[in-house]
Parts: C-alpha cells; structure tokens; sequence
C-alpha cells in the first residue's frame, strides 16, 4: 500500500532529466478512440497520464481542451464513462491522474467518485476550481480512497499561501506556469523560476509545470529546474486532427534528458 | 434572527451556499477585492462619493409610484412599483456598476471587464467606464447580440468593445465563463464587474451591498405613505441583484412577505425555462455553490427564457439560502404570462416595463387576486422596455 501511495512521487521525481506527463481528454473523439489513444500514449515513455473529465463549463482551460470536452460530451461521454476509460488505461501499467472540474465529482458524488476512481487503478486528482478553502470534504474522500490529492499554485500565489497549498499536496505539486488559461505558447514567461524556487522552498515532493508547454526549447529550459512538464492542449490539438500524440512526445522527450 | 446573521455570509457563505470555486491564479485577486471592498465600505469619503453618483449621475432616489390602474384591472389590491426604470440607462444595473467602478479605480485598475444577457449590465458598465475613462471590454453572447441589437449599438457607442461569444448556448452562461477566463488572463491588470449577485465571493455579498439602496429607499418612501409596510413585495431574479436589492431591507420585517420570480420559459415541465430555484439542484456554476440547473452528471444545462436578463441556468448563493430557510417563496412565470403583462401595464399605466420585470408583475396580479382588495403590493420594476420592443409583437 505504501509502494501504491508513493506511485506519482516516484514517477514524477527527475533523475538527471525533465519527466513528461501528457494530457488527453476522456471520450475525445469519442470513447473507442480515446482508450485507444490512452493505451498508445501510456507506452510511449510518458511518466504519467492525465486523463481529463469533460465539463461544459471549462473555466481553467484555453479553446483547444474546452473544444475537446464539447465533442467528448456531444458524443455521449460521462463521468462514468471517463472511469472506465481511465481504467482501461491505467492497465497498461502508467500511473493515471483525473483532471476534473468540481461540479461532475459533486453531483457524482465525491465518495462514489473516490472510491470509483481507486478502484479503476487511478493514482492521483486534479481539480482546477478546487482551491484549498473550498478542498474539505471532497479531498477527505480522496486521501482515504489512497487516492493522491494534486492542488496548483500559480503565479499570482503569494509565498505564505505556497506554503499551505504545499501542505495540502500530495504525490506533485502543479505549478501553473502562466497567469491564464490552458493552451500551447511560443514562449514561456518569465519570472517563472522564481516561482519554482519559492515552491521548491516549502516542500520536497515533486514539482510540475504546466500550462503553455508544448515544445522542445521548453523543456530544455525546464530540464534541471523542476522535476516535470505537464502538456496538454499541443496533444489535444494532434488527436482532434486524427493523431495519438505519440510522435509529439516521442520528439519531446529528446529534449528532456 | 438578526439582520445581521441572515445577511452577512460567513467564510464567503450563506448557509451552505456561496463559496470561492475558482482556479488558484483568482484566488489572491478575491482576497484583494474582498479587503477592499470592506475598506472602502468603511470609509465615509468613499460612502460620500458614491451617494454624489448615485444622486446625480444614477437619478436617486427613484420614486415609488401608485400604479393604479393595473391596481383597478387586478380586483383592487394597491399595487406599487419601485421605479428603478428611470435610473440612468434604464435599469437598477447601474448602481452596481457605479459603486465596482470606484473600486476599481481605488484598486489601481484601468481595465474594466464584464459580462452581459439583455445588454443592460453592459451598458451600465460601459457607461461608467465612458464616465471615469477606464478601458472597457464586454463579452456577449451571439444570441444575445441579435435579441438585444440596440444595447450593442449603445456599448458601442460608448466605447466599449463588444467580444461575441459564440460557445455553448450562445448566452449570458456563455458570455460569463469567458469574462472569467479573460480575468484568469489579466487579472493583473484588470477588474471585473459582475452584473449580478452571482460568482465566488464577494461577489455577491458586494452586488448586493451595491443593490439594496433600491430597498432602503423603498422601504422608507413605502412607510411615508400611511405609516404601514406592503404586504408582498415581489421581484423577478435571474441572477437576483434587483430582488436581493429590494429584499434585503425587508428580511426583518417577518410580515412582509417576499416573493422572487424565475423565467418558466415555456413552462417548467418543457425543460425549456431559466427557473433554477424552482427547477434546479445544488452545485457549483461560475464560481459559487448555489441552484443550478444541471444534467446527472454536473454538466450545466441550456436555458431559455423570452427575457435575456434572466435566461441563465444559476442564481445567487443568498437567494439559494433564502430559499432554503424558506424567508422567500420563488415561483416561475412563463414568457407567454410575462409578454401579457408587459403589454397590460405598458397600456393602462404609460410604462413599458422590461421583459424581466414584466414576470414579477404577472405574479403581482396573481398574489393581488389572493389578497384582494385592500391587499398592498410592492413591486421593483427593475428596468424599462424600449430594448424588448423587437421581442414582443406589435398588437
């Protein structure tokens, strides 16, 4: 059970090299083609996969995933639907992180969720409109599910308040690189490092970046910096023109060591 | 139960309703407008210079007015109209709209974002930032840019740029999300005004703080008249800002009752309505945990609703607890009811009322054929109807 609890630590902890966690939405295009897509994905060198729950309402994420989860749920995805794809994957051996707005778990009900999302192999969750405030009692569900709990910290979080958001994390800390929403950028802003060496300061599990990731020079700066890089709306953006993504990370990956 | 322990949210919450649901990157913009907001409430030079805008940029006081052959026509009660029509632009939006723009300016920011369904909380705010010179920026859904042409023309004319958004049902739900996410861009930079008592806190506890000067000063004019109270008063809530603006002098006062009324649409029992109290279930929308109307799964439903104003699937969080302590009854009226009662007073009172009022008046009739003759009814007519002439037919 410990080896289980330490699943995402272990993972996403750098070796001399950047990790790389890719991202994918359940049921886009469509469920069929999303295990197939999870399945590809999971053996192409990632260190771990987030699978994101469709939500009508995407308040965290740029147009590329907001259109992604639009087509997932007109083609009949469901929370339900997302663990069973979320299961299928996890299968394949990678360590599994959900990505889902708050209202889904809430009307599923957070201790079904929980309880539903451990069962289906998931290692960690992620909720973006979930800040620590607000985390009691859905986290409570998730930790004794043995379920890793993941909060953000972003660029306009000021240190003391780090420091807490490090204290509610477990298995990584995400660090939002960017002051906005989901989606790929040429460039990565500035003042980022600062925000990693202020985070690195009050815990000691792994940190990733995302937000904006999607090329080879990003990870290159990124490589030594921090343990992992999350991409997602550049992998998105290959499944909705028919790819798997692979390729993508396959390319990103010679960056990362 | 005190004034104080029914309205002051506690941690952001009324009740279980309320809350913050927003990502991490808002979270210190929230804390920041919260303490301002306090500060500034506090602060009799900033108290000064509002009530100075309120008088003679916004008209206040608004008058109450006899409406008393609408009265006549439904069997003799005295029915009452809270004249928040003849603010300046329209509708009770712009005291809101005052009041977070000088809050804005107090915060050092020059850039002015918002969200808008009839256009009428647009063109409050791209009023004030016409006035005060802030930068303003209005996001708009398609369907509510065709509805409600003239208030684009209006925003425009002002100098605000007006974003069409084209995702989901193409309305204020819409138009909403992508106001947050452009705040979750450059908050830095940038206030937004929400138009309503809706969103994370303070959001709502502001917005109404903002709104109840409408029952403040209705409550004393209403008293001036023969020393009594209404019996009702009745308000249309789609997000609530007018109801929770005309309610909230009230609450104390256990024999008024009050009564807030949701879009049916074209009825409840269609899907196709706006009604979140009366048909919705908990859960979270654009940042608070209140009533929304919502499939199995948490996936916001589409709305519809005659009136833009209140063609939104979620409500205010104090409205959610209002409900559930049972201080307010919430009904629905459906657009056919609310067209019929536009039509009525716009012909036996000389005012054309706005769609979204026009519900709270249909529901004015039929409280006024329960109480009969004698009965006293006070309604907030929220807004005017020149904007829903294109909406109505001409007969």
């Amino acid at each position: 059970m410990v080896a289980e609890r330490l699943r995402l630590e272990n993972a996403l902890r750098a070796d001399g090299d950047l990790k790389l966690v890719a991202y994918m939405m359940a049921g886009h295009p469509h469920k069929k083609r999303s295990i197939e897509v999870g399945r590809r994905l999971a053996g192409s060198g990632i260190a771990a996969l987030e699978i994101g729950i469709p939500h009508s309402d995407p308040l965290a994420d740029g147009p590329v995933i907001q259109k992604a989860g639009q087509e997932a749920l007109a083609n009949g995805m469901t929370v339900e639907g997302a663990l069973e794809v979320a299961k299928a994957v996890a299968a394949e051996g990678v360590p599994v992180v959900l990505m889902t707005y708050i209202n889904p778990v809430l009307q599923h009900d957070p201790r079904k969720f929980a309880a539903e999302s451990a069962q289906a192999g998931v290692a960690g969750v992620i909720v973006p409109d979930l800040p620590i405030e607000e985390a009691e009692p859905v986290a409570g569900w998730l930790r004794a599910a043995s379920l890793d709990t993941i909060f953000m910290v972003a660029p306009t979080t000021p240190p003391d308040r780090i420091a807490t958001i490090c204290s509610h994390s477990t298995g990584f800390v995400y660090c939002v690189t960017v002051t906005g929403i989901t989606g790929a950028r040429k460039e990565l802003p500035e003042g980022m490092d600062e925000l990693f060496s202020e985070v690195r300061k009050h815990t000691q599990l792994p940190l990733a970046a995302g937000f904006g990731i999607s090329r080879q020079e990003h990870m290159k700066a990124l490589r030594g910096k921090l343990d992992a890089a999350v991409v997602g709306s550049a992998i998105v953006d290959e499944i909705e023109r028919g790819g798997d993504g692979v390729a993508l990370v396959r390319e990103l990956l010679k960056a990362c060591r | 139960m005190s004034r104080s322990a029914l309205t002051h949210p506690v941690d952001g919450r009324f009740g279980a309703f309320g809350g913050q649901y927003v990502p991490e990157t808002l979270m210190s913009a929230l804390h920041e407008l919260e303490d301002m907001w306090h500060e500034a409430k506090a602060d009799p030079q900033f108290q000064l210079e509002l009530a100075g805008h309120r008088r003679a940029f916004i008209g206040r006081p608004t008058p109450i007015y006899a409406a008393t052959r609408l009265s006549e026509k439904f069997g003799g009660t005295h029915i009452h109209f809270k004249r928040e029509d003849l603010c300046h632009t329209g509708a009770h939006k712009l005291n809101n709209a005052v009041g977070q723009a000088l809050l804005a300016l107090r915060m050092g920011k020059k850039r002015i974002i918002a969200e808008t369904g009839a256009g009428q909380h647009g063109v409050a705010t791209a009023t004030v930032c016409a006035r005060f010179g802030l930068d303003c920026t209005v996001y708009m859904g398609t369907e509510d840019m065709r509805r409600q042409s003239m208030n684009v023309r209006r925003m425009k004319l002002l100098g605000a740029e007006v974003i069409e958004v084209k995702s989901g049902s193409k309305t204020l739900k819409d138009a909403t999300t992508e106001a947050i996410r452009d705040w979750v861009t450059n908050v830095r930079t940038t206030h937004y005004i929400i138009g309503s008592v809706v969103g994370p806190h303070p959001y709502p506890e502001m917005v109404r703080d903002l709104q109840r000067v409408i029952g403040d000063e209705a409550r004393e004019q209403y008293l001036s008249l023969d020393g009594k109270l209404p019996d009702v008063v009745v308000a249309c809530v789609g997000g609530g800002s007018n109801a929770i603006g005309i309610f909230t002098a009230f609450i104390d006062d256990r024999d008024v009752a009050l009564v807030g009324v949701e879009a049916a649409g074209k009825g409840i029992r269609t899907g196709q309505h706006a009604a979140s109290l009366v048909g919705g279930r908990p859960g979270v929308l654009h940042g608070s945990y209140s009533y929304v109307l919502q499939d199995g799964d948490g996936q916001i439903l589409p709305t519809h609703s005659i009136s833009a104003g209140l063609d939104y699937p979620g409500v205010g969080p104090e409205h959610a607890f209002l409900r559930d302590i049972e201080r307010v009854e919430y009904v629905a009226v459906t657009d056919q009811e609310a067209v019929v009662a536009f039509k009525l007073c716009t012909r036996l009172e000389g005012i054309m009322p706005a769609l979204e009022p026009s519900h709270a008046i249909h529901q004015a009739g039929v409280i006024a054929r329960e109480l009969g003759p004698g009965g006293r009814i006070l309604v907030c007519l929220s807004g005017r109807g020149d904007k829903d002439m294109d909406s109505v037919d001409g007969g």
